[in-house]
């Protein structure tokens, strides 16, 4: 058997027979991954529905700015985020580099700026089309964006879905502030890419099945949620 | 004194002038027919009298207030049951909560969808989906009701259906706005009816006269259905 199909072997054999190490890296690397994703839904449809409904100069660069973070590398938000949490930085104080704390402030800004960029044109969108009826029975222009989210639920099912896609399978910035400690801040992106360098690659190959069946899973969530949306108005209840 | 009044108002969407210089007064309990052809300003006309768009000129509420709702073309509902899209309406006019619930069975009732109400609002045929919106708009008790072309797109049957719950609104003492294509719409549900042709109002008349006297060149041509849409 090739040295691939070994470690094939032995990476199926850690995933079924439920490998500590390997439950452990997956366990921290969602509870991550969802924290940061619970944070940035929070503010991050809070700002979507505002910009849909303000007017103030500099709106459309605010906007083309936003678009463009859409694409921000992890690796700078890491950057970034590490230079704000060391000890010399402006927010040294707080002690939580190298900490699961920092990774999720890193992961959370990371996915902000999709679901703020998503949700505003997806509310702009709605607004378009109901926008008026919703002012003509008394709704503040942010309530109305905010209805839109609870009408548009299963598109903003999706976007979350998707931010959470980006935050899971992202590996840059969790490696810079998480520094991929052991037992501490060692995720399965970051394990995957240890393992990989030092060659043990049973390990880095199972965390990488777990990995493609979490994004998997994801991707048929988007699906369904997506059937439900423009098929089924039973989940309209 | 009217409870509503435009005076000199004007509207433009970038280049074009959906409204120019338009004064109208409507008074409660008054039923404003609104007609003229495609894009004579109908729509913007209402939006303008609910305050819904930008305009120059001038738009005045009775001192003691008036309560407007507006009922669209396409009516928008929300993906929701039908009690919730009620309840929502309920909520965002701040009617007390104590009263929502009774206020919403009311209306249900009063637009034959009691046996609907937990069905998915998105599910409703157009017909119902326009009962709804009206009930919706009635749950509320507005002083005045806007109207945009409410039958358009929907069959005899369906129609005649509006047109009961409008009658029966009217009755009741309600202002109606309405604009619509439907000349014999006009004839049967209004008091008044408001002729639109580039923007403009060229007649404001009681329902009666306007369809005896003599009108303007364009307004006869419209009525004959011989205005055409390059003049």
């Amino acid at each position: 058997m090739s040295a691939f199909g070994e470690s094939f072997q032995t990476a199926v054999a850690l995933v079924v027979q439920a490998d500590p190490v390997l439950l452990r890296t997956v366990a921290l690397s969602l509870a991550v991954s969802a924290s940061a994703c619970a944070i940035a839904a929070g503010l991050g449809l809070a700002a979507g529905a505002w910009l849909a409904v303000i007017t103030f100069p500099g709106r459309r660069v605010l906007i083309a700015l936003l678009n463009t973070l859409l694409a921000l590398p992890s690796v700078v938000v890491g950057l970034v985020v590490y230079l704000l949490l060391s000890r010399s930085g402006p927010l040294g104080a707080w002690g939580i580099l190298f900490t699961p704390s920092a990774m999720v402030i890193a992961q959370t800004v990371l996915v902000l700026p999709v679901i703020a960029a998503l949700s505003r044109q997806l509310v702009a969108d709605s607004l378009r089309d109901g926008g008026d009826q919703l002012r003509s029975m008394g709704a503040r222009p942010f309530t109305a964006a905010l209805l839109m989210l609870l009408h548009e639920r299963w598109a903003v099912a999706t976007i979350l879905l998707t931010a959470f896609g980006r935050a899971v399978s992202e590996v840059g910035a969790v490696m810079i502030v998480g520094g991929n400690i052991d037992g501490l801040t060692r995720v399965i992106t970051t394990t995957i890419a240890l393992e990989t360098s030092k060659g043990d690659l049973p390990l880095a190959l199972a965390l990488g099945l777990v990995l493609l069946a979490i994004v998997g899973a994801i991707n048929a969530l988007i699906g369904l949620a997506q059937r439900v949306q423009g098929t089924s108005l039973a989940g309209a209840r | 004194m009217p409870i509503l009044a435009l005076n000199d108002v004007g509207v433009r969407y970038g280049a074009v002038a959906a409204l120019r210089s338009v004064a109208l007064n409507v008074h409660r309990g008054d039923f404003i027919a609104l007609i003229g052809a495609n894009g004579s300003g109908k729509t913007t006309l209402l939006q303008a009298l609910h305050g819904l768009v930008p305009h120059t000129g001038t738009r005045r509420v009775d001192d003691r207030g008036a309560r407007q709702v507006m009922v669209f073309q396409r009516p928008f509902v929300l993906r929701l049951s039908v009690w919730n899209n009620l309840r929502l309406a309920l909520w965002l006019a701040r009617v007390p909560a104590a009263e929502r619930s009774g206020r919403a069975t009311q209306a249900l009732h009063h637009a034959g969808l009691a046996a609907l109400r937990d069905r998915p609002a998105r599910a409703l045929s157009g017909g119902q989906q326009q009962r709804l919106a009206l009930a919706r708009a009635w749950a509320v008790r507005p002083d005045v009701l806007f109207l945009d072309e409410p039958t358009a797109n929907l069959d005899p049957s369906a129609k005649k259906e509006i047109e009961a719950m409008l009658a029966a609104f009217a009755h009741e003492g309600m202002t109606l706005v309405m604009s619509t294509h439907n000349l014999g719409q006009a004839k049967r549900l209004a008091t008044r009816v408001v002729y639109l042709d580039q923007g403009m109002i060229r007649a404001d008349l009681p329902t009666a006269r306007f369809f005896e006297e003599h009108l303007d060149e364009r307004a006869e041509l419209f009525l004959k259905g011989d205005l055409k849409w390059d003049v």
